[in-house]
């Protein structure tokens, strides 16, 4: 299989969904005539014409707005983010309308979207720009979250997320977008929105994580297993909502100690509801307190030495992960 | 189809508008001063970004500097700035000193936010100046916010909001535009179009026939100017500060001009606009190069005095990056002062429940 990035594999996905599926309309500011901020759909305004991929001022209320109701005539609009820190000007539309219209509607309607583009931390773009907004999407019923970790899974879970016919919420992460991996070029490589993949097989210790964190648990595994001969397990979610918590408790049940690592400040966030859930499905599995190591709780830093140690990395998850097995 | 270029108001004579006609030499040399320091201070940015020094996004205002010197130039005591990320011009035309603001963008704690905000958020209360803010269009409501506040306190005073020609197409920038209205705010909406949002050009973001326009539908005044002549830039916002201050009215101002350098440092322009209409309005239009061709011609400059500034200006911004360098960055410690009021003032403290913080 051909090694891309990150970047070329959510590109790869969006050609590919739109030459499927006329429906399909790639939405947002710069995405056309700039190719993306982030060079995300450089090529496609030349491939698929502005008819399909269309650049939008900055109206974020407005655009999203527009692409919720498009979506109700059973159009597929995949809108960009141009950062996802922006969803809060766009925040009535999303959940007001995008998340609701099907349940208000006694199900009459669906609305077929995609939300994507970057999101996170670690660019040094300071607190309006490196917002972690799974969690306040996640709370809200009648929507999908989705965070890829790895280029393939970025691929098939966006294929995935277009043919959906629900509102889904797909975080890239800006930091990954340079990420190299295997990608399969099989047309039809879907991978199903809620299914969690164990990315490292373990015993002593699982780990549930996320999104870039995914990268930094399985290094601090590798050296786990290297210097203390700690085996650990690493449970990438893959979404948020639907949530797979049965390969979770699989995974509790053969190691009975678990650290949760999350680019989240840890107040309400997607690991407080894993904790919990945890707890409440296999508190009689456990053999030490949950831990886990998030993103320091404050607003993104901008100073770039230091909000490296504001966010998760792998010597925080590697300190954390002893103390799991220790304790 | 109709245009949507639409002819641009030219303030015939400003020079001896009775705005600029009262300026001293000096308060003229330092307008002039104000703008050199303003470029030289970007220009070694720009270098400190290229070797790596500064971190995240680099939003140079060159080109654009005779806007925020002109309009910050006309503020009194009770009279307030805001502004977006493109925030380095406005900062220093409001007194900002250098240093510390030099040291922001590298991220030390000597900076002018502690290294916590960056290029994007600088902020000085003291001197009126609320801050540059990282959401298109999402200082506008404060904006408005600033002079309601005036207002409340009775104060003979008003608030520039500062925006970009991409940031009017928000949808806050004109529920703050009716409220202004509506509840006469001395608020001046100050749109700096440079044309371009980063790679969409002003003709492919706004349908209508302008910018300033769109205020009559909310009953606002509006006028337009050229933004490369200080002296016009001061005539045309000084008639809507007036208009502020002394009847408690708000107004929309659209002012010409232009930015030389790609929307970021790390966002070059390569594909939106061509190297010619880059030269075209460096060659005829630069602003310094305009005042001081002016101020020459008043005899209030020579060449000595010019040489004098410049190097000054470089020395500064030298010394401003020798600060920065030499200071210290924030420690982890420092992420999570700054929160609260709270955190940093427990003995004050008055809260009850936890915080659930530190
Ligand atoms: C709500 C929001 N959407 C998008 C962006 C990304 N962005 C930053 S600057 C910019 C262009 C703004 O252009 P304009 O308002 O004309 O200001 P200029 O850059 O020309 O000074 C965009 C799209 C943002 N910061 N905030």
């Amino acid at each position: 299989m051909p090694e891309i990035t990150y970047r070329e594999a959510v590109r790869h996905a969006l050609a590919e969904e739109l030459e499927r599926d006329e429906n399909v309309v790639l939405m947002g500011e710069e995405v056309a005539q700039f190719n993306g901020a982030y060079k995300v759909s450089e090529g496609l305004l030349e491939k698929f014409g502005p008819k399909r991929i269309v650049d939008t001022p900055i109206t974020e209320a407005g655009f999203i707005g527009t692409g919720i109701g498009a979506s109700m005539l059973g159009i597929r609009p995949v809108m960009e983010l141009m950062f996802w820190s922006f969803y809060s000007v766009a925040f009535d539309q999303i959940l007001n309308n995008a998340a609701n219209v099907r349940y208000m509607s006694g199900g009459l309607i669906n609305c077929p979207i995609v939300i994507r583009g970057p999101a996170n931390g670690g660019t040094n773009v300071g607190a309006t720009h490196s917002h972690t907004p799974e969690n306040v999407l996640a709370n809200h019923p009648g929507v999908k979250v989705v965070v890829p970790a790895t280029p393939a899974d970025a691929k098939g879970l966006l294929k995935s997320a277009i043919r959906d016919n629900d509102p889904v919420f797909f975080l890239e992460n800006t930091m990954l977008y340079g990420l190299k991996g295997e990608v399969s070029e099989d047309k039809d490589l879907l991978i199903p929105l809620g299914v969690a993949d164990v990315k490292r097989e373990g015993t002593d210790l699982t780990i549930v994580t996320y999104g870039r964190s995914v990268l930094h648990s399985l290094e601090a595994a590798e050296k786990l297993a290297k210097e203390e001969k700690i085996n650990v397990e690493v449970v990438d979610l893959r979404s948020i909502r639907p949530l797979d918590i049965d390969t979770v408790l699989k995974s509790v049940a053969k190691t009975h100690r678990v650290l949760i690592v999350e680019e989240q400040k840890p107040f309400a966030s997607v690991g407080t509801q894993l904790g919990f859930m945890i707890q409440e499905e296999a508190f009689d599995q456990l053999d030490a307190p949950i831990i886990r190591v998030t993103t320091i709780d404050a607003p993104a830093i901008y100073s770039p030495p230091v909000e490296v140690e504001q966010l998760p990395n792998v010597d925080r998850v590697y300190t954390a992960a002893l103390q799991a097995v220790k304790s | 189809m109709v245009s949507k270029e639409t002819p641009t108001t030219t303030i015939t004579d400003a020079a001896k508008a009775a705005i600029n006609a009262q300026l001293s030499a000096d308060e003229k040399i330092e307008l002039y001063r104000k703008m050199v320091r303003i470029r030289r201070f970007e220009e070694r940015s720009l270098r400190a970004y290229q070797s790596k020094k500064i971190g995240g996004f680099l939003h140079l205002y060159i080109g654009q500097e005779a806007v925020a010197v002109g309009a910050c130039s006309l503020m009194g005591e009770h009279d307030h700035v805001i502004t977006a990320y493109r925030d380095h011009g406005h900062a220093i035309a409001v007194g900002m000193e250098t240093g510390p603001l030099m040291a922001e963008l590298y991220g030390k704690v000597t900076g002018c936010s502690k290294g916590k905000g960056g290029s994007m958020h600088y902020f000085a209360p003291d001197k009126n100046y609320w801050g540059g803010h990282g959401i298109v269009g999402g200082q506008i409501p404060l904006g408005t916010g600033l002079a309601y506040g005036v207002k409340y306190q009775g104060k003979k005073g008003s608030a520039m909001a500062f925006m970009g020609d991409g940031a009017v197409n928000q949808g806050a920038v004109h529920e703050a535009m009716n409220l202004a209205g509506l509840w006469d705010l001395p608020c001046v909406f100050v749109i700096e179009n440079n044309r371009y949002s980063m790679g969409t050009s002003q003709i492919r973001s706004s349908a209508g026939p302008g910018l300033a326009e769109r205020a009559a539908g909310y009953g606002i005044h509006w006028a337009k100017c050229l933004g490369h002549d200080v002296y016009e830039v001061r005539a045309c916002l000084n008639d809507c500060l007036e208009l502020a201050r002394n009847e408690s009215k708000p107004s929309v101002v659209e002012i010409d001009t232009y930015r030389y350098r790609g929307h970021s440092v790390a966002d070059p322009d390569k594909t939106y606009r061509t190297r010619d209409e880059i030269d075209e309005y460096r060659k005829n239009k630069d602003p310094i190069a305009v005042f001081q061709r002016e101020l020459s011609d008043e005899g209030v400059l020579n060449e000595d005095l010019i040489k004098e500034i410049d190097t000054a200006a470089r020395e500064e911004a030298e010394k401003a990056a020798t600060f920065a360098e030499e200071s210290p960055f924030p420690t982890p410690a420092d992420i999570q002062r700054d929160v609260y009021w709270e955190t940093d003032h427990p003995e004050q403290r008055t809260s009850k429940g936890r915080l659930f913080f530190s």
